[in-house]
């Protein structure tokens, strides 16, 4: 028996995007409020649901939620926020403590995993055995929840309101890492890995280890470059070079490869012009001149980095 | 033609080139990357759904977050975050974004996000710099000051990127959790965080280094800037 499985707490963050859903619904005064409150409302039922509806039902709603964010039709409705004098206040009476919940999350998430770990419950889990840290951190997200209720003295409607703000704000990019992820699944089932794997193996002399290394951290840097997002890099070259060269072919460790592979995304999301909201728009926001000086300032680390990175993957990515 | 499967690809680069909506782009770079490798639009779809619905986890955690930190934010968390980078004061323009770097990252790194370009760089963060350079070199030329900002931003960024990676409820560690799951390889949340630590701490290498030579490059402009204004009555 699991206590508190996977599903159960699919079904606790559907009733919150249904509340997300009911704000904007409520809201006369959101423009969108139809697209908005349809999004939230239909990817409710895909969490509460997912298991019980039909794949290509999910599918179809998927096409739905994209044209719904590509028309503009979802967006946060207005609501006044709390004011800087009352947040102010609030700061000073409660000091340090406002960090205790905040805190908690990732606390309560190590501590529960390292307990369920070492501590045999007989029949009964804590946790979803397939997924203990996912589990523990929706856990630990339950208890911060209930300390920050008791240290700031709300009650929890006001905690729902304000998450379905934050949610509000996100917007439809939330969904994003969980489309990619399906993305990358789409093309791993459509062969790409196998075309990218041949091209790059007839281009270098992968057969060396540290070619494999470095030729995917770079293809992740230069990748990302293009498109923008390191997420986006991630499946594409993962698929393609990682785990057929560097997985299979040498051995590699994949969590270790995948990891800093990322992360060599990151080196290339510094560096270009296409991640916007990163590297443009903080230069306009500073009222730089020159739009591209955020990028100049952090084209030393990011390069740095990169080959830092390339030499942490060769060093450990066989050995451990 | 086997080349023709990286038609997803493609869609992906050109749609990012062109600012159309990341959802709609993704959505169509799978659904065209499934008809050419042979599937019926229904077979596509059915596949989107099942890899959509498996990968439900990543948004999960985020949702499970946003009351409590939501909450805490209306009480105050960004102020009082605020008040901890407000005790670098008195220090150099380099100092004052290291420490800003420092608190980043590491709040990061445990799921906590306060920051950001508009939320703590423009307000707090490049003031304070420029303000910390004006105190001690006096005016600063143009140029120093858009350096400072910039290294502020660029402290921002660096912060985030290489801090959240070692916290394991973000989409970076769980999108590549479920990039494996579909490939049926197991690999434990924990050690993709815990491999991202050598890099972290690089990174904050890196930025200490690139403060460090922000500081004389203030020092050397200013006094470049001095001189230049002494020879103009003459």
């Amino acid at each position: 028996m699991t206590l508190l499985s996977l599903d159960v707490l699919y079904v606790i963050a559907g009733l919150m995007l249904t509340f997300v859903a009911a704000r904007s619904a409520r809201n006369f005064t959101h423009r969108h409020c139809i697209g908005t409150t349809s999004f939230w409302g239909a990817l409710a039922v895909i969490f509460i649901f997912g298991n019980l509806l039909p794949a290509v039902v999910v599918g179809a709603i998927l096409v739905w939620l994209a044209v719904l964010a590509a028309a503009k039709q979802v967006d946060a409705p207005s609501e006044p926020p709390v004011s800087a004098e009352k947040r102010s206040a609030a700061a000073d009476r409660l000091g340090n403590r406002i960090f205790i919940p905040a805190l908690a999350i990732p606390a309560t998430a190590v501590l529960s995993t390292l307990i369920v770990t070492w501590i045999p419950l007989g029949k009964v889990q804590l946790f979803d055995p397939k997924n203990p840290t996912l589990a523990a951190l929706g856990f630990g997200a339950i208890v911060a929840l209930v300390l920050g209720l008791c240290i700031t003295r709300s009650r929890p409607v006001i905690a729902l309101n304000e998450g379905s703000r934050l949610i509000h704000t996100i917007g439809w990019a939330l969904l994003l890492p969980q489309l990619l992820a399906a993305l990358g699944g789409i093309f791993a089932k459509a062969g790409l890995g196998k075309v990218i794997a041949d091209v790059v193996e007839t281009a270098f002399p992968t057969q060396y280890p540290f070619v494999a290394v470095a030729v995917y951290c770079l293809g992740m840097a230069l990748f990302t470059i293009c498109l923008g997002n390191a997420f986006a890099a991630f499946p594409v070259i993962t698929l393609g070079i990682g785990l057929p060269i560097v997985v299979h072919r040498h051995g590699g460790n994949p969590a270790i490869m995948a990891a800093l592979g990322m992360l060599s995304g990151y080196c290339g999301t510094l560096l270009t012009p296409m991640a916007a909201n990163f590297n443009l728009v903080p230069a306009i926001l500073l009222e730089l001149r020159d739009q591209n000086a955020v990028i100049k300032a952090q084209a030393p680390i990011a390069v740095v980095l990169l080959l830092a990175n390339i030499l942490i993957l060769y060093l450990c990515v066989f050995r451990f | 033609m086997i080349y023709l499967n990286l038609i997803g690809i493609l869609v992906i680069a050109v749609g990012f080139a062109c600012r159309i909506n990341t959802l709609l782009v993704v959505t169509v770079a799978g659904i065209l990357t499934g008809l050419v490798s042979g599937m019926s639009l229904y077979e596509v779809l059915e596949l989107f759904g099942k890899l959509f619905v498996e990968n439900r986890y990543m948004t999960l955690a985020v949702v499970l977050i946003t009351p409590v930190i939501g909450l805490l934010e209306r009480n105050g968390l960004r102020e009082r975050a605020e008040a901890l980078i407000r005790r670098a004061r008195g220090a150099t323009a380099g100092t004052v974004i290291r420490y800003y770097c420092a608190i980043r990252q590491i709040s990061a790194a445990l799921g906590i996000n306060i920051g950001g370009h508009a939320g703590a760089v423009r307000p707090i963060v490049a003031p304070m710099a420029e303000g910390a350079a004006h105190a001690k070199h006096g005016a600063l030329p143009t140029k120093t000051t858009e350096a400072i900002r910039a290294h502020a931003a660029a402290a921002e960024n660096v912060g985030n990127f290489f801090g959240e990676d070692v916290f394991i409820a973000v989409g970076a560690v769980l999108l590549m959790k479920g990039f494996f799951d579909t490939q049926k390889i197991t690999v434990s949340v924990w050690s993709l965080a815990l491999w991202g630590i050598p890099t972290a701490i690089t990174a904050f290498a890196l930025m200490a280094w690139r403060t460090r030579v922000l500081d004389r490059r203030i020092s050397r402009e200013v006094g470049v800037a001095n001189e230049e204004r002494k020879e103009e009555p003459t």
